[in-house]
């Protein structure tokens, strides 16, 4: 038999039929709804006539619009509460299980997705939203669809896919002191540019890659999407098995020593080959800050804000002045030292428990600078309560952070928490894009330990070498 | 269902960038809604409208030439980021049926596909072409976009043909629902989640 990649071995096992045009019908294990994404999809099948057909492997819950201040207080916004309601009735019509706001469960689909052991080696998963791909961490075949493509899922329980190519990302070497799994997909981003894997879905191999923890591994694949691939793969290893054992939704006894030796054979088999390769040594990588509107637009913290003239093409040129323009940066501005009116701890990429710890070891016993406004958002309720059981929210609080609920808050801000123009944020999300923190807002993406450095300086620092100062005063 | 597209010709408006993110076509305050429609007016909102809500008249789609324009020419990636379908009903609703660029992102081309929005992808050289022929004329330029025959024609000798996935060209060209088109495969579906059930190894957990 031929050697095949870790991607071939999922699609196979999922392909119900190849079509003769070109695509296959592929069935999905795991389907996720939020509440942007779903209504219209839900209301399709009204139309038609249809029902879901398999509830059993499909879990709802709301992230993306809700507020994450007090949850006893009315939702404030009429059109989302009418939007949150409508899941509701969604869920009981068709008979889905919700997670819903006042669930302890609560949070962002591709947080709870794995806390919960929804989410496993070999399934083929997919959710309307574009971080989907999170879920590869675990060496699941995990995409973003469309609206129209989450009614086909409900009804149908299978995606219509042309096969994509394949990328290795070849991830050598080790992270240094304070470089995260963050800094590596951004490096890797600024690398092969936001349309890099574009047709592809990417497995990450390597040292570094096998170094990582799972919710490292869910950082990395998460901004796939970033890079241009729908899917982002990490094969199962024993990091893989120990963070899923005795998860509630994992298999156990019996079950669970099946699941584990077809899980042993998720790996791309010696001389699989891949359609590209793109090779990274993670101990070249310093911790990233973005300076543009766009991932790819990115720069190690010692850098500086380039000049278009840097740049070759016309088209490159303009972007890249539109976003100095965009972001109110000179050229050759040093990225250490930019000063910053807002910090954001949150979002599916970096709001997991590992990440609050690596971001509360940063601002323990100091204060967030005067005229900075930080805000803490878990990822999921049950993240903020491992957090409180940690103490972790006292060590926030007391550094003048606001410790909210979960939700995708000031990622995209859909909800109240958004930046007013002009406002310049140091963010552990995934998109710089223009606006999308709120209109005029200037995002720069680094990660959590940056960001709550940066919270406390009051501008953007080098959390190696800032580090070592505190340590030493 | 769908509205069928086999060609058309309309005005070309053009928006000269790379990365067209969904993030601008449809800014996320307008996510709210329920309904499938009512995208249109939203469309390209923090570019098209300023703060105080007049139209920016910096802004390609505001040109006097971008009036009535039913398709769009832009720079590669056009679609990335987020996943949001309300992207392509905002730029179908707004009037746009085909949008031509070097690149598409690979969500935003399927949901395209879903919604008789045609995503036509041309080489770098012919779409800046594109811009140079629109830009001649003074931004009063025509095109026809072929489906059927899979070809792109301006009349005045600009003339190319592009490729897309017979599936795809056929949900377009006939305005398909691709739920009933998986629904004859129902039977298959069955049959695998019953080869799942018993455990005969495709299919089985992974």
């Amino acid at each position: 038999m031929t050697a095949r990649t870790l991607f071939a071995k999922v699609w196979d096992a999922h392909v119900v039929q190849q079509l003769p045009e070109g695509p296959a019908l592929l069935y999905v294990d795991l389907h996720l709804v939020h509440e942007v994404t779903s209504p219209q999809a839900f209301e399709g099948l009204r139309q038609a006539g249809r029902r879901v057909r398999r509830p059993a492997l499909t879990v709802a819950t709301v992230d993306h619009n809700v507020p994450t201040g007090d949850r006893a207080a009315p939702i404030a916004d009429p059109i989302a509460a009418r939007q949150l309601a409508a899941l509701a009735t969604n869920a009981r019509d068709f008979g889905l299980e919700l997670f819903d706001l006042r669930s302890p469960q609560q949070g962002i689909v591709h947080v709870i997705g794995p806390e919960l052991g929804l989410t496993q080696p070999g399934m083929v998963i997919v959710c309307g939203d574009s971080h989907t791909a999170t879920h590869g961490a675990f060496g699941a075949l995990a995409l973003g669809i469309g609206t129209s493509e989450v009614e086909h899922v409900l009804a149908t329980q299978c995606l219509v896919w042309s096969k994509p190519g394949t990328m290795e990302a070849r991830v050598t070497g080790a992270l240094a002191p304070g470089v995260t799994a963050k800094d590596l997909i951004l490096a890797l981003i600024g690398r092969i540019g936001t349309a890099g894997a574009t047709g592809h879905v990417i497995e990450y191999t390597g040292a570094a890659i096998r170094a990582l923890s799972m919710e490292e591994r869910m950082t990395v694949c998460n901004m796939s999407i970033e890079a241009g691939a729908r899917a982002g793969m990490i094969a199962p290893d024993e990091t893989t098995l120990a963070y899923l054992a005795g998860r509630p939704r994992a298999p156990s006894g019996a079950a669970w020593n099946r699941a584990v030796a077809k899980w042993r054979e998720l790996r791309s088999d010696p001389g699989a080959t891949y359609d590209r390769l793109v090779e990274l040594d993670a101990s070249e990588v310093a911790p990233q800050v973005t300076w543009g509107t766009s991932p790819g637009m990115v720069t190690p913290v010692t850098g500086r804000v380039p000049s278009p003239a840097d740049f070759t093409s016309d088209a490159e040129q303009r972007a890249v002045a539109r976003a100095l323009e965009y972001m109110g940066l000179a050229p050759g501005t040093p990225l250490e030292g930019l000063p910053i009116d807002r910090v954001f701890l949150g979002s599916c990429t970096n709001a997991r428990i590992e990440d609050l710890r690596a971001a509360a070891r940063t601002v323990r016993g100091r204060h967030v600078a005067t005229g900075v406004r930080a805000m803490v958002v878990p990822g999921s309720q049950q993240v903020k309560a491992q957090a409180e059981r940690e103490g972790l929210d006292r060590v926030f609080s007391e550094a003048g952070f606001e410790w909210r609920n979960a939700g995708c808050s000031m990622c995209l801000g859909m909800n109240p928490d958004v930046l007013q123009s002009g406002e310049r944020c140091a963010s552990t999300s995934n998109r710089n894009f223009e606006g999308r923190q709120g209109r005029g807002g200037r995002t720069h993406l680094m990660s959590p330990p940056m960001a709550a450095a940066a919270a406390v300086a009051g501008h953007i620092v080098d959390i190696r070498r800032w580090g070592r100062e505190s340590a030493a005063r | 269902m769908m509205e069928p597209f086999v060609r058309h010709t309309g005005r070309l408006a053009a928006l000269a960038r790379a990365n067209v993110d969904t993030d601008q076509i449809i800014p996320k305050q307008f996510l709210k809604r329920v309904e499938r429609t009512g995208f249109g007016p939203a469309l390209f909102h923090d570019w098209r409208l300023r703060p105080d809500g007049s139209p920016n008249p910096d802004f390609e789609l505001n040109h006097p030439s971008a009036r009535e324009a039913t398709l769009l020419v832009a720079g590669e990636n056009f679609g990335c980021g987020s996943s949001r379908e309300h992207a392509v009903w905002a730029l179908r609703e707004y009037g746009f049926r085909a949008i031509l660029a070097p690149s598409f992102a690979d969500i935003f081309y399927a949901n395209c596909c879903q919604n008789g929005l045609v995503p036509v992808r041309l080489l770098p050289q012919e779409i800046a072409e594109l811009f140079r022929r629109r830009q001649a004329a003074g931004g009063e330029y025509q095109l026809t976009v072929d489906l059927e025959e899979q070809r792109v024609h301006d009349g005045l000798g600009f003339r190319t043909t592009f490729s897309m996935e017979p599936y795809r060209r056929e949900m377009l060209l006939h305005g398909l629902d691709e739920i009933g088109r998986t629904l004859r495969f129902e039977d298959r579906i069955g049959a695998y989640e019953k080869g799942r059930e018993a455990g005969n190894g495709k299919g089985e957990t992974w």
